[in-house]
């Protein structure tokens, strides 16, 4: 082999490093699409959900805080009266409380299935947990509306739709994805860590409680707000539930209504372009920027939380 | 393996692609959307039609009046179904929709079965679903809360039962549900409860209310001594052509209307008594 | 109370609380199928829907669902995988990742009814394909994007560096590493992000009402020329699926047998949902094995 030889293989671009800029290529062709369909779908939305503003002249301060949903209607004034206060109310509190209570189940069947029996978690648990998401909300809707809604009625009084029952909906609907998702959170605490610490002659419970769930913070974190997200975006089974009664809610019981139902129930009913198309697809912005201020305050959290 | 699936997802695609870019199908059909209490209905007519023509096929879509009356007004589809006049409806030019009434359809009030009252004033039941009224004895019923489920706002049975029952009163915020469906299982299964259907969804796990001593039935309808009924109308933009043309005469059809418009519950059109005009000015068919 | 105890304790209430999700979840299924498979019969299985009439079937519905899973998993797989590797290996640190990755994750909790939306008046209106299977896949892709890129980066993430840099020391490039070690390594995550992504796609109903669309003109199974009107396989049919099916039957149906139907659809959806469970569960491990020399997942 001549030197010249010797010098073109060496300057040449190698088949690897072809193979590395291919490699790039392809997967920041994936993101990109990935990225131009959120983008589009941002764009979207907002430009129909901004439209109410711009276009119809709705105030976006009576919109946040008036609690009159009508859209077909005006008030004294000649404003159409779109306020989504009760929606918005009733969103964060089926969302809050399901997520209050799924946290702690989710986090308990999560340490079960890595910490106590993994056996049993990954041949029971983990497969009856896949199969839950498969589900389709309209079925959890009425098994809740069959089951859930009679029980709350005979226990708590009331109509029994209202937001006692979308939360226990909810609660089992996001159960699976908070709970698989803490599993993966737990696994990934490096083994040396649960192994340092039963060295130091912890307890099994002193190294969970002191050691692995301190480690997994984030993840857990992750894995609820991911949960809070679904729920907020839940439509089918809460409409089915919860009554759908524009109005503040008072109390658990009584029916109330979500941003996703008002949507869903809304959109056949109107035609594109007109103020109640509109002030449905603010809702839809609205559902979309939510889950961003959830991110936020609970990253927040976390943060001060993973100091001590 | 991995240059099988290479293969087979090339296949796909580009089936994907040749289909995407309009290359010519084999077969003919059109499109119907909206309206999804008129949806069974145009779904059997649509069937059968099939069976007679074979290669041409009719696509029937629900999603609502309003999604059906803007698709129509966009071009975007052949057919589209309401329950409500496009003028009734804000955001629509009517101007160059061409309506085809293909059915009459009732609405009844119906209330839970423990509910012992059979008859109502118009003006008792008005004052039920405005809140003025909201318990049961006052009715004469037992001492049990009245639970008004409403139907979703701009939807089409809730405005016929507003337009001849509220007559311009507003109704209260109250429990919305946006299907049918979803009002029968919960009337039946809440005590108390009073809501309103179309005639072809109501069976024995509930009970319609008689209006001053009107009963519900077709025959009534057919002669507007029972008030509380709309037309079903199928829009097209401007003058119906080819197939759509033909499935819209098919769909009017002796035997259609008796055999699958009657038997589904909803009134054929040829055997209304009277007719009644957008501003409901009513006429008698000679 | 010492340490000890404290441990039987929370050992205890840890079981408790796992039994207690078994039971619902068991009872959640059992309900399910308890009330369902009594009015499943073979002819219910493969017989054609009827619009008005007690005893229609859901053949057409459960094909469309199957094709439909096919399509969306063949769009939004490769898609997210290579999307996945790009943030977790290739992405570099900095605001505009994190602003990608938190753009992603809010998509993925955006109400379905607003991606059927999106969809049909996008794949639907815009490109001309009409309610269609094509339209109804594109919009599950969107639907499903988000999740299944989410779950493939940090299945990449949670593998250990040194394996990479026992890739790298081998004179592996980064991508060689990444296709070669990284991905066969992190492949029982990537399974179980599949997985759930076609539980959501095969009960997913709001995005599909406006997209594939609620009507199953008949087909005709003798013709599998994917441009014939109704072939099975034509992309360009509306079709609804069996989830739709049951969204419809109890909204606006009017045939008489509407619980029994319905109950029935529920179950085989949930039986279906379980046969891919297994499948891919079984597929993904024969996989690994093949790829990582590891025998069975420990």
């Amino acid at each position: 082999m001549n030197n010249d030889e010797i010098r073109a293989s060496l300057l040449k671009r190698s088949r690897a490093s072809k193979n590395e800029l291919f490699g790039k290529i392809i997967s920041g062709l994936c993101i990109a699409i990935i990225v131009a369909v959120v983008v589009s779908i941002f764009y979207f939305v907002a430009s129909k959900g901004l439209a109410t503003f711009f276009h119809d002249k709705v105030n976006l301060w009576k919109f946040l805080t008036g609690t009159i949903w009508n859209p077909s209607t005006t008030d004294a004034q000649g404003h159409p009266q779109v306020g989504a206060l009760p929606m918005i109310i009733g969103s964060f509190a089926v969302t809050f409380l399901a997520a209050i209570v799924a946290t702690p189940f989710a986090i308990g069947a999560a340490v079960f299935m890595t910490e106590i029996s993994p056996r049993i978690g990954r041949k029971v648990l983990q497969p009856v947990i896949e199969l839950l998401v498969g589900i389709p909300s309209v079925v959890y809707g009425f098994i809740g509306l069959s089951v859930v809604v009679p029980f709350v009625r005979h226990t708590f009084g009331g109509s029994g739709f209202g937001i006692l029952s979308g939360t226990f909906v909810l609660f089992v609907m996001i159960l699976p994805t908070v709970t698989s998702m803490t599993v993966d959170a737990l696994n990934s605490v490096p083994r040396n860590y649960r192994e340092a610490s039963l060295a130091l002659g912890a307890t099994r419970w002193q190294t969970i409680y002191k050691v692995v769930l301190r480690a997994s913070v984030s993840g857990i974190i992750t894995a609820v707000v991911f949960g809070m997200s679904r729920a907020f975006g839940e439509a089918l089974a809460v409409q089915m539930v919860i009554g759908n009664a524009m109005l503040l809610p008072s109390n658990l019981i009584s029916p109330a209504s979500t941003l996703t139902s008002v949507l869903t129930m809304g959109m056949g009913n109107s035609v594109m372009g007109s103020l109640s198309n509109n002030a449905l697809w603010s809702l839809a912005l609205l559902l979309l920027i939510m889950p961003l201020i959830f991110n936020i305050i609970i990253r927040w959290i976390g943060k001060r939380g993973a100091m001590h | 393996m991995k240059k099988k699936l290479i293969t087979l997802l090339g296949l796909t695609s580009l089936m994907i692609i040749l289909s995407g870019c309009g290359l010519k199908q084999s077969g003919e059909s059109i499109t119907a959307v909206g309206s999804s209490a008129l949806q069974p209905l145009v779904e059997a007519a649509g069937d059968r039609f099939t069976e007679e023509y074979p290669g041409k096929f009719i696509n029937v879509q629900g999603g609502g009046s309003g999604t059906g009356l803007s698709q129509i007004q966009a071009g975007s589809v052949e057919i589209g179904n309401s329950d409500l006049y496009a003028e009734q409806k804000s955001g629509i030019n009517a101007k160059h929709l061409v309506d085809h009434r293909v059915a009459v359809v009732g609405v009844a009030p119906v209330v839970n079965k423990k509910i012992p009252i059979k008859n109502l004033t118009l003006s008792q039941l008005a004052q039920i679903f405005s809140g003025d009224i909201t318990n049961w004895q006052k009715l004469g019923g037992p001492d049990q809360k009245i639970v008004v489920i409403n139907r979703a706002q701009g939807s089409g049975t809730r405005d016929t039962f507003e337009r001849w029952v509220m007559k311009g009163r507003s109704t209260m915020q109250a429990q919305e549900q946006d299907s049918t469906g979803m009002v029968r299982q919960i009337v039946a299964s809440t005590p108390g409860a009073i809501s309103y259907m179309a005639f072809p969804y109501v069976d024995q796990t509930l009970r319609t209310l008689n209006i001053d001593g009107v009963t519900p039935t077709d025959k009534n309808v057919q002669t507007n001594k029972w008030q509380i009924w709309s037309y079903e109308h199928m829009y097209t933009n401007g003058k119906p052509e080819g197939l759509t043309a033909q499935f819209m005469k098919y769909i009017l059809s002796d035997t259609i209307q008796d055999e699958i418009v009657g038997e589904m519950g909803y009134i054929p059109i040829k055997d209304m008594k009277v007719s009644r005009t957008l501003t409901g000015k009513v006429a008698a068919i000679k | 109370m010492n340490a000890r105890k404290w441990d039987k304790v929370a050992t205890t209430i840890l079981y408790l609380i796992s039994i207690f999700i078994i039971f619902v979840l068991a009872f959640l299924l059992l309900y399910i199928l308890v009330s369902g498979l009594p009015n499943v019969s073979w002819h219910f299985i493969t017989g054609r829907s009827s619009s008005f009439q007690a005893g229609g079937g859901i053949g057409i519905q459960l094909f469309n669902s199957i094709y439909l899973l096919v399509l969306a998993m063949l769009i939004s797989v490769p898609l997210s995988v290579g999307a996945g590797i790009y943030l977790s290996e290739y992405a570099p640190k900095n605001w505009l990742t994190n602003l990608v990755r938190n753009a992603i994750e809010i998509l993925s909790s955006l109400p379905s009814v607003v991606v059927g939306l999106f969809g049909f008046l996008v794949f639907s209106i815009n490109m001309k394909f009409g309610f269609s299977i094509l339209s109804g896949a594109l919009a599950l892709t969107v639907f499903n994007l988000p999740l299944l890129t989410r779950k493939v980066e940090d299945s990449l993430q949670s593998i250990h560096y040194t394996q990479r840099e026992a890739g790298y020391a081998l004179g592996l490039s980064r991508w060689e590493t990444v296709i070669h070690v990284v991905v066969p390594a992190a492949l029982p995550g990537i399974i179980t992000g599949m997985i759930l992504g076609m539980g959501r796609i095969f009960g997913e109903a709001a995005a599909l009402i406006y997209t594939a669309g609620q009507s199953s003109p008949p087909l005709d199974f003798s013709n599998w020329n994917p441009l014939y009107i109704a072939s099975p396989l034509n992309p360009l049919r509306s079709a609804e699926t069996l989830a739709v099916h049951i969204w419809k039957i109890n909204s606006e149906g009017i045939i008489p047998d509407a619980t029994k139907v319905s109950a029935a659809s529920s179950a085989i959806l949930v039986l279906f949902v379980l046969l891919l469970n297994f499948a891919a569960r079984y597929v993904g491990n024969r996989l690994y094995g093949r790829l990582t020399g590891v025998k069975e997942r420990k």
